[in-house]
């Protein structure tokens, strides 16, 4: 008699096997329960020799290529155990039982035998029906539908999974014609008599994580039958979140975005933003567009953004700069490798068009084209993504206005373009009239960039991109 | 579970060849439809699909489906071993793993796809095969194919046009088949050739054979009249009339749930991932500076992630605290390109600004990740 199994079970139960023991035995007394209910489970504990069965075709052996399930798991009847592989055919192994795994005969890729056993299963005869929470409350009639049926003088048999299946749904175990062993009714009979019944494709039933509010709202509320056996009263509780939490290691392109940020941290950011008047842009881009789909490029706005930055750079070229690691020396690059920050399914990457400050709008469209379509087919080379000395980070597609971007190292500077948006603004005559605004935000190294040199930088800037012809002028 | 409703109220649109979102025969004994996509992600879904929900007790089902260029590996398979996988990517060929056991295949428009769906009790892989080469002969009376006792079908004994691989479940089972009629037999070659050496695996192994296309023999041939002849010859063994109906795999509503199950097989953790444990042992012979550095590389890759990682450079090659963060970072980290490169150089950001030891770091990642 298994002691293990009274602690556990707190709940009163209308169904008991013959070998668990009973801990009221004025539940013996009721007539329903001289039925006495057996499973195809023998007693609690019993270690069970799930055999491989048949694969078809005369195979006799097969090669173990995956294991579901480990040791000490808990199974439902028709979970995965296994994957097996056997001349071109991969045969998926379900479970047969609602237990806990003890032990697995096969390690991946030995040898497995058709009717040798595959794993053992230890069955928990009264696992399936209800937890220590759940008080089921049933009058007697009812559950003994649920529970028994017989036909033409024989008990029918249902295991403690398609029982619960059949309760949860309502089912008279007697209107189902069960077509398992003995006339058993199994989980598919149930879903088959649920599908006639909705006419409906049943999903795969989800795991049992939200079971234990499902199985409140069905418990009936008992009629006093069982006068001598106390039965509480369900207690209305509030629907229990049963999400777990997850933990990951952080592997990979994760761990050295870890290291830069920290290193990044380590710079000592002040910010710097303005608003650009972008109509006279827009403008001018809606005229080149077509001109550049001509020669088979497509024409954002980044490659005005980009050059505009350079032209500035050349004027102001601590921006480019570069800081060593005991602060000693400050390098200026010579270089506008100019850094587009781009969202990929891996993360942030930032490839970068090289050398801008001998390229044309362009040639930098083209560039970016390049890079776009290497970056989302996941290809970018090491060279691209190397060797960057400015970056302009374009939040804006996605959203927003004004950012706080992260200096990336060896850098010192970073700007974040915010989405345009049309706004009213006043021109010089004291209309009010329709403008193309975007929000630009700039963050320094103040170790070695001073504020006064991020504004001017930033004028110049804006005052290339408020009025592209000007851009003319200084272009090399 | 089939739709019941359905199938009362819409039996009658179901016609030759039609579109209608409707593939529920009342026609009991056997079903034949056929993919309107090309996606071989979305085709592989609906065969899971058809696996997972559909009652097969009543009726039997034949699922035929054509692919743009792809590269579809067993369920045990290692894609590494398998094909050329930059080729692949330069040619912007899918990749994918089916969950049936097997060898690769390259897939196009030129190579037709057929699936039987039976209940696990009925399947039997000889008869698909007798009745795919029964259509053949009465399409093309004077081809010499015939079925061997691996399941595959040679043609004049010696070119083999069609592969074969099973996947049983708990209670319904499918055998599905390739058959060549006019493929890339050229990119076919190319794609499945893997140029990785020093790989140790026990992931299933392909067995090359010459291939033909069926074109090549009679070039009236079309993959529509190989369709056609082996959907009649079915229609005829099942006692069921030539409907072919087509269907949509991105139709949520006729099969739901079929878009998860089409982007869980484009995953990384599922065509990479499942790849079964194996060892990488070779050598990188890096040209640096007028000499030839051999540098030997071992590493264990699990679920498609490094396990373990050696790299045996020349003392002080490196800085020792770079090097140690190289093989810390690879370490847990996707035996993927892609990552990789997007890893070094991330970690670059963090080293000293120094033009020679950037060179060296990206000379190595660089033949690291050509590995890849």
């Amino acid at each position: 008699v298994c002691i293990h199994r009274v602690r556990s079970c707190s709940s009163i139960r209308f169904i008991k096997s013959k070998y668990v023991c009973v801990f009221d035995k004025s539940a013996l007394k009721f007539s329903h329960q001289q039925r006495l209910f057996r499973t195809s489970a023998v007693s609690c504990g019993q270690i069970v020799q799930f055999k491989l069965s048949d694969i078809g075709e005369g195979i006799t052996e097969v090669t173990v290529k995956e294991w579901y399930i480990k040791e000490g798991d808990t199974v439902s009847q028709f979970d995965s155990i296994c994957e097996v592989q056997s001349d071109k055919a991969s045969v998926t192994i379900t479970s047969r039982y609602d237990g806990i795994i003890r032990k697995l005969h096969y390690s991946i890729d030995d040898i497995a035998f058709v009717g040798k056993p595959l794993v053992d299963i230890e069955i928990d005869a009264s696992k399936g029906v209800a937890s220590e929470e759940d008080v089921v409350e049933t009058p007697p009639m009812s559950h003994e539908e649920h529970t028994h049926q017989e036909i033409k003088g024989h008990k029918t048999l249902a295991t403690p999974a398609v029982r619960r299946l059949a309760m949860e749904n309502n089912i008279k175990l007697s209107e189902v014609v069960g077509t398992g062993k003995d006339n058993r009714i199994l989980k598919e009979d149930i879903l088959n008599y649920l599908a006639k019944q909705t006419g409906a494709i049943l999903p795969p039933s989800p795991k049992a994580e939200i079971a234990p509010p499902q199985r409140k709202a069905e418990a009936v509320l008992a009629a006093p039958k069982d006068k001598a056996r106390k039965i509480p009263v369900p207690v209305s509780r509030p629907i229990e979140f049963a999400g777990k939490d997850k933990t990951e290691p952080v592997t990979g392109f994760q761990k050295a975005m870890v290291k830069t940020m920290s290193a990044a941290l380590k710079i000592p950011h002040f910010g710097y933003s303005d608003e650009i008047d972008l109509t006279q842009l827009v403008q001018l881009r809606e005229e080149l567009k077509p001109l550049a789909e001509i020669r088979g490029v497509k024409l954002s706005f980044m490659p005005f953004f980009i050059k505009a930055a350079s032209l500035g750079l050349l004027q102001y070229p601590i921006l480019n700069a570069s800081l060593d690691e005991n602060c000693q020396n400050v390098t200026y690059k010579a270089s506008h490798n100019i850094g587009v920050a781009m969202d990929t399914e891996q993360g942030l990457i930032v490839p970068n068009v090289k050398n801008v400050q001998v390229c044309s709008v362009f040639d930098i469209a083209v560039e970016l084209n390049r890079l776009q379509s290497l970056g989302s087919a996941g290809q970018l080379g090491t060279s691209d993504l190397t060797g960057g000395t400015f970056t302009l980070s374009n939040i804006g597609t996605i959203g927003g206005t004004y950012a706080k971007p992260v200096i990336l190292p060896p850098e010192v500077a970073i700007g974040a373009l915010g989405k345009i948006q049309v706004l009213p603004r006043f021109n010089s005559k004291g209309e009010v009239f329709k403008a193309q605004i975007m929000n630009v935000s700039w963050s320094a190294d103040h170790r070695i960039i001073d504020g006064a040199t991020m504004a001017r930088f930033s004028n110049l800037w804006k005052s290339y991109l408020e009025n592209p012809a000007s851009m003319l002028l200084d272009l090399k | 579970m089939v739709l019941q409703s359905l199938k009362n109220c819409l039996w009658l649109s179901c016609v030759l060849r039609t579109p209608k979102a409707c593939f529920w025969s009342t026609a009991s004994g056997g079903l034949i439809i056929q993919s309107v996509s090309n996606d071989v992600y979305q085709n592989l879904a609906v065969e899971d699909w058809i696996h997972d929900h559909m009652d097969l007790e009543k009726q039997q089902v034949l699922f035929l489906w054509r692919n743009s260029p792809a590269v579809v590996i067993g369920r045990h398979q290692n894609p590494w071993q398998e094909c050329n996988l930059r080729l692949l990517r330069q040619k912007n060929i899918k990749l994918a793993r089916r969950r049936s056991g097997g060898g690769t295949v390259y897939h196009d428009l030129g190579n037709i796809n057929l699936t039987f769906f039976t209940t696990r009790k009925k399947y039997e892989r000889m008869e698909n095969l007798k009745l795919i080469v029964k259509a053949l002969k009465a399409l093309r009376p004077q081809l010499d194919v015939h079925v061997t006792d691996r399941y595959d079908i040679l043609l004049d004994r010696q070119y083999k046009i069609s592969g074969t691989a099973a996947k049983l479940g708990r209670t319904s089972a499918y055998h599905h088949c390739t058959l060549l009629c006019n493929a890339d037999k050229f990119l076919l070659s190319s794609v499945l050739k893997s140029p990785f050496k020093g790989l140790k695996s026990n992931a299933t192994p392909s067995v090359p054979a010459l291939v033909k296309n069926l074109f090549e023999e009679d070039p009236s041939l079309t993959s529509e009249m190989l369709l056609d002849a082996i959907a009649k010859e079915y229609a005829v063994q099942h006692q069921i009339d030539h409907h072919i109906t087509l269907i949509n795999p991105a139709d949520e509503t006729l099969l739901p749930g079929i878009s998860d199950k089409t982007k869980e097989l484009q995953t990384w953790e599922w065509v990479y991932g499942k790849t079964p444990k194996f060892s990488v042992s070779t050598c990188l012979n890096m040209v640096y500076k007028d000499s030839i550095l051999d540098v030997k590389v071992n590493m264990d890759v699990k679920h498609g992630r490094i396990e373990v990682c050696n790299i045996d450079l020349p003392e002080q090659w490196l800085p020792p605290g770079l090097y140690s963060e190289l093989v810390k970072s690879l370490t847990g980290s996707k035996f993927c390109p892609n990552e990789t490169t997007a890893l070094v150089t991330t970690l670059l950001r963090v080293c000293p600004q120094d033009n020679e030891l950037h060179t060296r770091w990206s000379l190595l990642c660089e033949n690291i990740i050509r590995l890849m």
